[in-house]
Formats: structure tokens, sequence, C-alpha cells
């Protein structure tokens, strides 16, 4: 397929821009370029053909299945579109003015007094373009707490060996050095060796739980005690939020600060760039530090306020505000109780898969999982050359997207699967008898995997290659 | 089975270490090491002077799979880094026992360190 750029033809144009129908303001000098950008020039109906053939290659949630380990790939309602995709929404400007954007303040307000009780938090910011930025946000809060006691010495974040990759990232981000808590024999975090480094150079602790490995920690609040006894704060990572929907609250585990993701659990698209939203929800002790443009009701008058520690803005203006918009919209259809639902869902279907695909595939963990599991497929690669990975692209060839591999680290050749609640029984069948089709595969006719994807536009990428020699430019 | 030089040392984190003096040691990643975490595509290298305390992270690679951390199996200081991994991180692949990855000096202390038969033992142990 050709890029945009090979398509180029000189002097070729679209002719979308309407008419200027304001007074021309001039750009000052310094401000314009010595010559014109090179970009690419082509009409639109090559252009919209481009895209439309983009799209027949990409595999979304509205494609097939799509368990996509601790991504919470579920089903995007379309209603959520249409609310948007309203007038008032969709075509708001971020300075328009608050006395004119009474309605889009709401929409932060609303959503963050329902994210309130979702997490058992006492404030909410909106700012974070998706998960990782909200890590970084937290443990910035985390910091300007501690700072603002005036205690300096707390540079350290505890991170239990299963947390996902980018709590070390967001960690190291944040300035602070990452201490990694081993888990125990049954996948939950060591309370031991989490007693031996909480001290007092302790910043805090970032915790997933249900954890990667698909396991509620039941001494959740054992641990976050034992942070706080150390005078460390406790964050939770929202991304296995769907698990917990409407049963547990980050809040009453103990924690002190919790970052979702709207393009998880709440339903807005996700992958393809989104784009994401991670909301920040913090206890009150945090709350004077979070960034500007909270949103207060005052005398029936919604108004944006800086709160008085606040650390400033992390992102422009009032974060991802038409993906809140499209969460806003999920949480009023389901209601309380429908959020409940949504957990009871997930945590059934990754059950029901499991309970189908196991003992054929080795599990990490015995027992049930909470809203995914994690495969192991070590044995399998060392009785028939198989890998992960094999598995996985032979999924690709079935319709399916491949689930997580190779991830959480701590399993080898592993397989991460989350169904999440939106998908049917017989969706689950048809993925669980695929699996073990595959799986016959191995044995019989391994070839066949490495081999796979065969349906694909594209067959085995040279990964390797990408990564030991990235082109991440295209001169034009 | 993974190829295990008998005139090594071994950690339990799967570094080899070669002593040139009774200070001074090279350390890299083994066979098994290399096996289980595939194509490595970058090689944190540390920096000449940095202090690497045994049984603690000193460094890291990264592979198509993950990024695996590197700990030093010898307390001491980073006298160089094998900068020939910079451009060419698949000789850890290749040539695991030739790539080493830094040289400590001014050794101070180790980790239990294994010989080859025990950490032979070892990986057999941790395959089954």
């Amino acid at each position: 397929m050709k890029l945009l750029f090979e398509k180029s033809v000189p002097g070729r144009a679209l002719s979308i821009l309407p008419p200027l129908d304001v007074p021309e303001a001039p750009v000052p000098e310094n401000l314009l370029r010595a010559e014109k950008p090179r970009l690419p020039e082509i009409s639109e109906n090559d252009l919209s053909r481009h895209y439309a053939a983009l799209e027949r290659r990409a595999f979304g949630v509205c494609d097939g299945f799509y368990p996509l380990g601790s991504c919470t790939m579920k089903y995007n309602p379309k209603v959520n579109e249409q609310m948007a995709a309203l007038d008032g929404f969709a075509r708001a400007h971020p300075l328009q003015g608050e006395q004119y954007a009474q309605g889009c303040l709401e929409v932060l307000f609303r959503a963050e007094q329902i994210l309130k009780e979702v997490t058992g938090m006492d404030a909410v910011t909106f700012q974070p373009a998706a998960g990782a930025h909200g890590e970084l946000l937290g443990l910035l809060l985390i910091n300007a707490y501690h700072r603002d006691r005036g205690d300096t010495k707390r540079k350290k974040v505890l991170v239990p060996d299963s947390a996902h990759g980018t709590n070390p990232a967001s960690a190291t981000m944040a300035g602070l050095e990452v201490i990694s808590i081993p888990s125990t024999a049954s996948g939950r975090v060591d309370l031991e060796a989490l007693k031996r480094a909480a001290g007092e150079d302790t910043a805090g602790l970032m915790l997933t739980n249900p954890n990667t490995l698909g396991i509620f920690d039941e001494n959740i609040q054992e641990i976050t005690r034992i942070v706080h006894d150390a005078g460390g704060l406790c964050y939770y990572d929202g991304a296995n939020l769907n698990a917990i929907l409407g049963v547990a609250r980050p809040g009453d585990m103990g924690f002190d600060v919790v970052h979702l993701n709207l393009h998880k659990t709440f339903s807005t698209p996700h992958g393809g760039g989104g784009p994401g939203s991670g909301p920040v929800g913090v206890k009150a002790i945090l709350k004077d530090f979070l960034p500007r443009d909270q949103v207060a009701k005052t005398d029936d008058m919604f108004r944006f306020f800086d709160p008085p520690k606040s650390v400033g803005r992390v992102k422009a203006f009032y974060g991802n505000f038409s993906v809140v918009v499209r969460a806003l919209s999920y949480m009023l259809t389901l209601g309380a109780e429908g959020m409940r639902e949504v957990a009871e869902g997930a945590v059934l279907n990754a059950n029901y898969m499991l309970k189908k695909l196991v003992p054929a595939y080795e599990p990490a963990q015995p027992g049930l999982c909470m809203h995914e599991f994690v495969l192991t497929l070590e044995k399998l690669k060392a009785e028939t050359g198989v890998s992960a990975l094999d598995v996985a692209k032979a999924m690709v060839d079935r319709g399916m997207h491949a689930p997580t591999m190779y991830f959480p680290l701590i399993v080898h050749e592993a397989l991460m699967v989350e169904p999440t609640e939106t998908e049917s029984r017989e969706t689950l069948d048809e993925a669980a008898e695929a699996m073990l089709d595959i799986l016959r595969l191995a044995r019989e006719d391994p070839q066949k995997l490495h081999d796979a994807p065969v349906t694909t536009p594209v067959n085995r990428l040279d990964e390797v290659g990408a990564a030991r020699n990235p082109v991440l430019r295209y001169q034009f | 089975m993974a190829h295990i030089p008998s005139e090594l040392l071994y950690a339990k984190s799967h570094e080899w270490v070669k002593f040139l003096s009774d200070d001074t040691a090279l350390v890299g990643i083994t066979d098994f090491a290399q096996a289980s975490l595939g194509d490595i595509v970058f090689v944190n290298l540390p920096e000449a002077g940095a202090e690497v305390v045994a049984g603690e992270v000193a460094t890291d690679v990264e592979s198509v799979k993950a990024v695996a951390d590197i700990v030093s199996p010898v307390s001491g200081t980073v006298s160089r880094a094998n900068a020939e991994l910079e451009g060419a991180p698949e000789a850890i692949n290749e040539r695991p026992y030739d790539a080493w990855i830094f040289e400590v000096s001014g050794i101070t202390g180790r980790e239990e360190l294994l010989d080859a038969a025990q950490y032979g033992k070892f990986c057999a142990e941790e395959e089954a």
C-alpha cells in the first residue's frame, strides 16, 4: 500500500477551506516560515480512499473479539457518540467563557460527582490525557503533599513486580526511585518484603488491584496500612477498575489517589490513539494540589476555580473534554446498578472462558480469576516449540485480536486474556474453541503456527529489525 | 540445554562473572538469560564511574518481549562498558559469554555466586 506522500502529485489539491469571513489578521514576521512546508498534494477522492483502505486493514472492537488483556477493549455504545456530537459540546471553544459553556461545565461537574462515588474519593480532575499521564499527575500530587509538609526525604515509590510497566516509568518521570516489591507464589504482594521496604524515604506505593495476574489482593487494607504507617501515600492504578466497578472502591481500600481510564472502564474509544482520558481522583488531603480549572457549583452557576496549592496545568484547558461527555453518557445509561453489572459480567465472562480453556491451557494461577486471566505457555513451548507469540498470531487468523503477550513479566510465555462484559456467550465459545483448535495444531503441525498469520495484509513483521533499527521519519 | 562455560561464575539472576583479577571482573548475561529474553534490541550501558552494589540492579537490557534488569553480582565501580553492544545488541544473543556488558573494578564484595555445575542445576530447576 502506497503512502500519502507517495501518492502526492504536485499541484493537485483539496478545496475544503471555506472563504474567509472575518478580517484577516496579520501573522507577525518572526512567526512566518521562510519557505512553504512540503506536504502531500492529493485529491479528496484519493485521500478518502486512502483512509478507507487503512480502515479495512485495521482491527477494532467493531470487527471482532478483542481480548487484549489489561486494556478492557469493551464495546463503545453508539449513544455516547451521539451525545459527544451535539453541537453544544462538539462546537464549544475552550476560550468562549464559562457563562457560555454552562452545559460543558455541568458535564465535568456531574462526571466528577459520579466518579467520586465510584472510587470513594473526594475530588476528581479530568486534565490527564490518558492513564500514564494520570499516573504522573498522581505522583506529582504525592510529591507536592510531602513537600508542602516539609517532608523532603521521601524519594522512593514501592511498586509490586506484577505492576504495569507504566508505573515505574511514571515514577521515574516524577523524579522518584522505584523499589520493586516481589510477589508471593500466589501472586499477592509479599507483605514482609513490603514492611522491610517501607520507611521514612517512602513517598508512596503504586498498586493495581486486581493485579495484572487477574488476582484481587485480599490483603489490600493491610498493604495500604503498612504504607500509611511509614508516612507514604497509596496510589491506585485504575487500569483494572472494570473488575470491581460498583462492587469495591479504592477509597475504601485505603488509597489516597487513583487514576481511571475512561477509555477502558467507561467505554470511550480506545486504540489507534483514542484519544484517551485519565481522570485522577484524590482524597481530601490532596484536593488543594489538583491542577487548575476544577469545576464548582455556586448559585446555580458552574464556575472554574484553581485549587489553592495547585500543581498547575498538566494539559491544555480541560483535558480531552469530549471523551468525558462520552463517559458521562455511559455512566448515566448504566446507573449505579448497571455499573455493578459491568463488573459482574466482566468477571463472569473471564471465568467462563478460563474454565473452557483449562486444563488444555495452563493458567498462571489456579482458581478463579477476576476480569482477566493469564495463561503460561512455557510447557507448550518446551514440548512443541510453539510460543505465546505463535498462538497469538494464529488467533489473528481466526478473526480475533491477539491477547496481550509476554505480560505480566513474572509469567513466562504469558498470554493475558480479558474478554470484557460486552461479549456474548456465543463469542466466548467460538473464541475458546478457536484457541483449543490452535493448541491441537501446535501438537500436530507446529510449522503452521510459526507461519501464522496468513490472512492479514502483512504476515510476520520484523519486530527485531524495527526495534534495533527504528526508522521513525519519512523523508519526503 | 543452555551453554555454561566452566571457567565463569554465575548469579541466580542469570548474570555471569569473569574475574580478570582479584578485584576486577566482567559481567554479562548467560545463554539461559538471552534464550528466555529472546532477541535483544537495546542494551542500557552503565556509565563508567557508576557505583554498583552486589544483588542490586545495575542496568537493563531490552528484548522484543520485555525490559529485563541486570543485577550486578559484585560491588564496586564500573570501570568501562562494552560500547560495541550499542550498535550490535544482537551480540548478546549470538555470543553471550563474549558480549560482556560492563567491567567492575575495585570490587569490595560479591553475591553468593554459583559455579558452572551449580548454575546448570539451578537452570534445570527453573525450567522444571
